[in-house]
């Protein structure tokens, strides 16, 4: 039972160790460096993305060929996000945006296959991501602005004892970013992996229960299949929503007063 | 009563959270949609006010199922 239950897929395990390091004489305290399945298709979906931009841009057409045309459709549609929600000046960032969208889009897609293995789904990648756009928002924001980066969290316009009430709340809400961004996407990917593998394990159990349970199966299995296609689009929402919401934080980081 | 049993119940009763998620996910959805279908021609403007409404509003159903998730496998 313990590899078709809906949660083992998620399993990480080593595809081969690089050795311990920085272990006392005794050989205990160290870590251990290993290749796991995560890793396996952290780096297939980064060597796909970089394979598939470099050749289909090789040519440099005028006129684009197709395969051409889908990385500038690419990076068309994410510069216009980043123009739109973060204004010229954000445009510094876009190769940073580009990598996120294309780095979250590709494990996405890639999990969909079945038996492959969903990379966002780990909440470690995802704070790890989320971390990261954090970080470069505090940093930039407080290199550009100063203390200027706290106004933040004091909105204009808003009358003096209100700030009271209001301050706290927007201190909380900032803090509260990395959180939401991460669990997002690693909630919308886990749950809907698993909601896909419980479906899949009642056409299983019905099949089981003879010619009747053969008929009724037909139920699961479309919703199976109909799940399956939701997923797709969860896939790319999230993407697409975590990729808009670090175009937002830049931009408190650029324009901290709103 | 049992930890374990409670335990599940427990789980249940997180999930529900989930519902306020859903209803605040068909306002946004349902709010969109009358005001796209009055003003078609400002719709596609504000697609990434919506999604972004529905990211936020999301959050808060992934948190209780979050809940749910770490009462099963974690705790």
């Amino acid at each position: 039972m313990a590899t078709t239950d809906p949660i083992s897929q998620f399993n990480i395990y080593t595809l081969f160790s690089f050795g311990t390091v920085g272990a006392d004489e005794n050989g205990a305290n160290g870590v251990e460096l290993v290749f796991t399945n995560s890793a396996l298709f952290m780096v297939l979906a980064v060597t796909f993305t970089a394979g598939y931009l470099i050749l289909s841009t090789r040519g440099r057409g005028l006129v684009p060929s197709r395969v051409q045309l889908v990385s500038e459709i690419l990076y068309e549609f994410i510069a216009n996000m980043v123009r739109s929600s973060a204004g010229n000046e954000g445009m510094k960032f876009f190769p940073f945006v580009f990598t996120i969208f294309t780095f979250i889009l590709i494990t996405n897609m890639l999990g969909m296959y079945p038996y492959f293995f969903t990379v966002a789904a780990q909440l470690i990648v995802t704070v790890a991501l989320a971390l990261l756009v954090m970080t470069i928002v505090v940093v930039y924001g407080v290199k550009k602005n100063g203390f200027g980066f706290l106004k933040l969290f004091v909105p204009s316009g808003v009358p003096v004892p209100v700030l009271f009430l209001v301050v706290p709340i927007e201190i909380l809400s900032f803090l509260s970013r990395p959180l939401s961004l991460s669990l997002r996407l690693f909630g919308n990917m886990l749950a809907g992996h698993i909601v896909i593998k419980v479906f899949a394990g009642f056409v299983v159990m019905l099949t089981g229960m003879g010619a009747f349970g053969i008929v009724g199966a037909i139920l699961p299995l479309g919703m199976t299949v109909a799940l399956t296609g939701l997923e797709f689009l969860v896939s790319g929402l999230q993407a697409f929503v975590f990729t808009i919401l670090t175009c937002v934080y830049l931009n408190d980081a650029i324009n901290p007063g709103h | 009563m049992e930890a374990e049993a409670a335990k599940y119940i427990g789980a249940g009763i997180a999930t529900i959270g989930m519902g306020g998620a859903g209803v605040g996910v068909g306002i946004i959805f349902g709010n969109y949609l009358s005001g796209a279908l009055r003003n078609p021609a400002a719709a596609a403007s504000q697609f990434s006010n919506l999604i972004f409404g529905f990211a936020v509003t999301e959050a808060l159903g992934i948190f209780s199922l979050l809940v749910a998730l770490l009462l099963l496998f974690v705790l």
